[in-house]
């Protein structure tokens, strides 16, 4: 009995030692910090970590929760309309600028820079210079690493004596060899290929990455949404009607109701070994190691996303085989430009709240943040958290005790850090009203091709048409001037 | 004269507090619901017209309303957003030729009608004309998007979802309270059953629905499997998907239509039921000629209650299919909603002022020309 205790407080002891200066027992008694994100993943290690906080530092942390599609919007309403009901939000990094717009967002840089439990130099250069900052200013604390990555079934592969695609035309072409078989011994014909396309819900990102590999070929800056002339769309060319055609033809080798799942639906799907190829987020690799859920424990994979041999003239909008010059970074021939979607969910603090409750906010991201949450948090499937940190994208201790095998651990990670690492990286829109351009003119074109309600040319017109409608509205100068300052472009 | 009234006048003793507050106890006792309706109805739908005419745009410290006129609305009925609101129009098909022809002499007839009845009145001629114009409207809707091969918007889609799943839920409901009415075992029990769905939150019905409508993973997988026909999804197909939010709304309103039209149907006259009975006449008889006229009153004032309610529909498409496959189930308040959660206020605002403008013309007119007559039937 002695000896318990005595553990129990010496793990005390070095929970309270890993914490920050801010953060000591007793400091926020009486404080209470509403904390608003989406429903399930992401809500769950904010919900889990949140008592244990309390214990440490007194502050109450209340979580609320609301579906992915509303998050922006709330957060915005509370906000603008003066209410303040919100102290933190766990949001994208893509908001920001919106939220900064309105002057909602605490800035950070200081608190960050005076808190070294944080160990904000282990945090990914990608993270910690663009997702976290605006304007060179810390906005948000990041706790989760975001980048599209595809998923494979190692062992049906070599069974059928293919390769793993690196091109999205041989993505379709083991779609198509693999569609119908029976991947998990359950006797039921399964699925060459499982991406998101549900309308409003997070399928839009998905057409960045087919588009984006034929587009953007010349290094980060070169931008993949916009001309950075005169911020003429970037979609009445062969590459987004190669992108359109892509997601038509992989949805015969989808599930039958494709087009009603969000990643949510296709992450089990995979995980449950119904699927040979998937595109997604880092989620699925800690899923699919999941000891009670996955079936695929030891045959899967994952890699940089799929590229193309092709590329785009920005000058006639038509195709071209990519050489030195035109595909500088081509690895083998293929053009990959990995596109770091969404950008990793993180936090940030009403500018509105009382001092108090941004100091228990702020250590409460702290905490969440600090290397002994999250390294269990990264490797952990339900929590919607993927590697961020430089320290957790190697092979580690960390990665044996989740149940990932040195093997699976260098595929997934190396596919991660081959993706951060990547000089064409594709950037997400980080525009004013960038919502308006992607959840609503992008996402229900795709939506409306991919139904059936209209032909590749006019989606390409309605997208076209749409994204200019906007940018006039919004102002044409202000918005390039912010697009190419967020992609680095001169 | 004048003096002689004014001294009348003087004379009247002033009346007191007491009797005052008596006096106007009325107006005072409706001023909190006035306060009420004021603060939470009409001020909110000032506010929204002026949000429909101007652009919502963030500024540090808050935002700015820039007035744009009829910017918003333009969009929406000849702009970048007509396909979304109206639909994707195509020439008419014979069958779209001919509902609107069908349509359009209908109207005239009826109007006709009413001019050369000799009851003609002014406001009653307008009020015709109105709603004359609005099923024209309609009808040419349908007959450029539905019946010709193209598009519906999300106004004929609400349409659909009001008309259809509205008729769907009466004819159920007034059949299940038909039944319930008869004098058989365990009725109290199956109108206890028929009411739980009314119980339930829109929100957990859609996600009900869409659990029990998962074509892998939900209980009729293995049936559908079985059947050979786990290829095919009800969620990637425009009318099965509308189809399916409609079972589930129906699933959910028809008890609140059967629970009305069941006490509507025990409060028929029972003895001329019973005289009807040993003259002779038939069920459908005794329907028609003694059951119908005595709860038709209440019939058309449900029907009207459910007609307001439905052009509201939300929760179902909202979580059955985000809307999708495409714009196929998106109704006129989730178009609305949409637009608000991405902070086109403006354009959320203008739909939803399109809604009000249709659904107040749908159900004054639904009021004038058949619950007023239903009552009229009964007296």
């Amino acid at each position: 009995m002695i000896t318990k205790r005595m553990l129990a407080g010496v793990s005390a002891l070095c929970l309270l030692g890993s914490m920050g200066v801010a953060q000591a027992a007793g400091e926020f008694d009486g404080v209470t910090v509403n904390v608003i994100t989406q429903t399930g993943a992401i809500q769950e290690p904010l919900q889990r970590r949140a008592p244990d906080f309390e214990k440490l530092t007194g502050a109450k942390i209340n979580v609320i929760a609301v579906p992915f599609s509303d998050l922006y919007q709330k957060v915005l309403t509370d906000w603008a309309s003066g209410t303040n009901s919100v102290d933190v939000a766990v949001f994208a990094p893509q908001w920001m600028v919106d939220y900064i717009a309105g002057g909602y967002l605490e800035d950070l840089t200081a608190r960050v820079e005076n808190d070294p439990a944080i160990e904000q130099e282990d945090v990914g250069a990608f993270f910690r210079d663009f997702s976290e900052k605006y304007d060179g200013k810390v906005y948000m604390k990041t706790f989760d690493g975001d980048f599209h990555m595809m998923y494979y079934r190692k062992d049906l592969l070599e069974e059928a004596g293919l390769e793993v695609p690196k091109t999205w035309d041989d993505y379709l072409a083991v779609a198509k060899a693999l569609h119908g078989k029976d991947m998990n011994g359950d006797g039921t014909p399964d699925f060459g290929s499982c991406i998101g396309k549900k309308r409003n819900a997070q399928s839009y990102w998905f057409v960045t990455d087919v588009v984006g590999s034929m587009t953007q070929s010349k290094g980060t800056s070169q931008g993949t949404f916009f001309n950075t002339a005169d911020m003429t769309p970037m979609v009445d060319n062969e590459a987004f009607r190669k992108g359109l055609e892509f997601l038509k033809e992989s949805t015969q080798y989808g599930p039958p109701d494709e087009l009603n799942l969000d990643v949510a639906d296709t992450r089990p799907l995979f995980a449950s070994g119904r699927c040979a190829l998937n595109l997604d987020w880092g989620d699925v690799g800690t899923i699919s190691i999941d000891p009670v859920n996955s079936k695929v424990i030891g045959k899967w994979g994952a890699a940089i996303m799929p590229g193309s041999t092709q590329v785009l003239d920005w000058e006639t909008g038509k195709l071209v085989d990519c050489d030195a010059d035109t595909c500088p970074y081509a690895i083998d021939g293929v053009n990959h430009a990995p596109f770091a979607a969404f950008g990793g969910w993180g936090g940030g603090i009403n500018a509105a709240s009382d001092d108090k409750v941004k100091d228990a906010a702020f250590a409460f991201l702290s905490y969440m943040t600090q290397p002994a949450q999250s390294n269990q948090d990264v490797t952990v499937g339900a929590t919607g958290f993927n590697p961020y940190r430089t320290s957790q994208l190697s092979y580690s201790e960390l990665w044996k005790n989740a149940g990932m095998s040195e093997e699976e651990a260098d595929n997934y990670l190396g596919a991660i850090n081959a993706s951060m690492s990547s000089p064409n990286m594709i950037l997400d829109l980080r525009i004013p009203q960038n919502q308006r351009y992607q959840q609503v003119v992008l996402d229900e074109a795709i939506s409306r091709f991919l139904a059936g309600e209209i032909d590749a040319d006019a989606t390409v017109a309605v997208v076209s048409e749409g994204w200019e409608e906007l940018t006039d509205e919004i102002g044409r100068d202000d918005q390039l001037a912010i697009y190419k300052a967020t992609i680095g472009a001169n | 004269m004048t003096v002689a009234a004014a001294s009348v006048v003087d004379s009247t003793p002033r009346p007191g507090l007491a009797e005052r507050f008596d006096r106007h106890a009325g107006r005072f006792m409706v001023l909190p619901a006035v306060i009420v309706l004021l603060c939470f109805a009409i001020f909110p739908l000032i506010i929204s017209a002026y949000l429909s005419l101007s652009r919502f745009a963030l500024a540090p410290g808050g935002f700015t309303l820039k007035f744009v006129g009829l910017l918003n609305f333009r969009k929406l009925l000849t702009g970048s957003q007509q396909y979304h609101l109206l639909g994707k129009f195509m020439p008419f098909s014979p069958f779209a030729w001919a509902l609107v022809t069908v349509t359009a002499l209908v109207i005239l007839y009826v109007l006709g009608r009413y001019l050369f009845s000799g009851r003609a009145t002014v406001f009653g001629t307008i009020g015709r004309l109105i709603t004359a114009a609005l099923l024209m409207a309609i009808a040419l809707l349908f007959a450029a998007t539905t019946f010709s091969g193209g598009v519906p918007g999300t106004m004929v889609t609400t349409l659909i979802y009001v008309i259809a799943g509205v008729s769907a839920q009466f004819l159920l409901g007034l059949g299940i309270a038909l039944l319930c009415a008869q004098a058989i075992r365990g009725r109290n029990f199956f109108r206890v059953l028929f009411f739980v769905p009314l119980m339930v939150t829109p929100v957990g019905i859609a996600y009900t629905f869409r659990m029990l409508a998962d074509m892998q993973k939900g209980p009729f997988a293995p049936i559908v499997q079985a059947f050979h026909v786990g290829e095919w999804s009800w969620a990637t197909e425009a009318w099965s998907a509308r189809l399916m939010v409609m079972v589930g709304d129906t699933w959910q309103w028809t008890p609140f239509m059967f629970i009305v039209l069941l006490a509507a149907i025990e409060n028929q006259p029972r003895d001329q039921v019973e005289a009807a009975r040993i003259d002779g006449a038939n069920g459908l008889q005794i329907f028609r000629d003694i059951t119908w006229p005595a709860i038709a009153p209440v019939a058309a004032t449900i029907v009207l209650i459910r007609l307001i309610e439905a052009f509201k529909i939300i929760d179902l498409p909202n979580v059955l299919t985000g809307g999708g496959p495409g714009l196929a189930t998106e109704s006129m308040t989730l178009h609305s909603f949409i637009a608000w959660r991405t902070q086109d206020l403006g354009g959320s605002a203008a739909v939803g002022y399109m809604l009000l403008f249709v659904s107040t013309i749908v159900c004054v007119s639904f009021f004038n020309f058949v619950v007023r007559p239903a009552r009229r039937l009964e007296s």
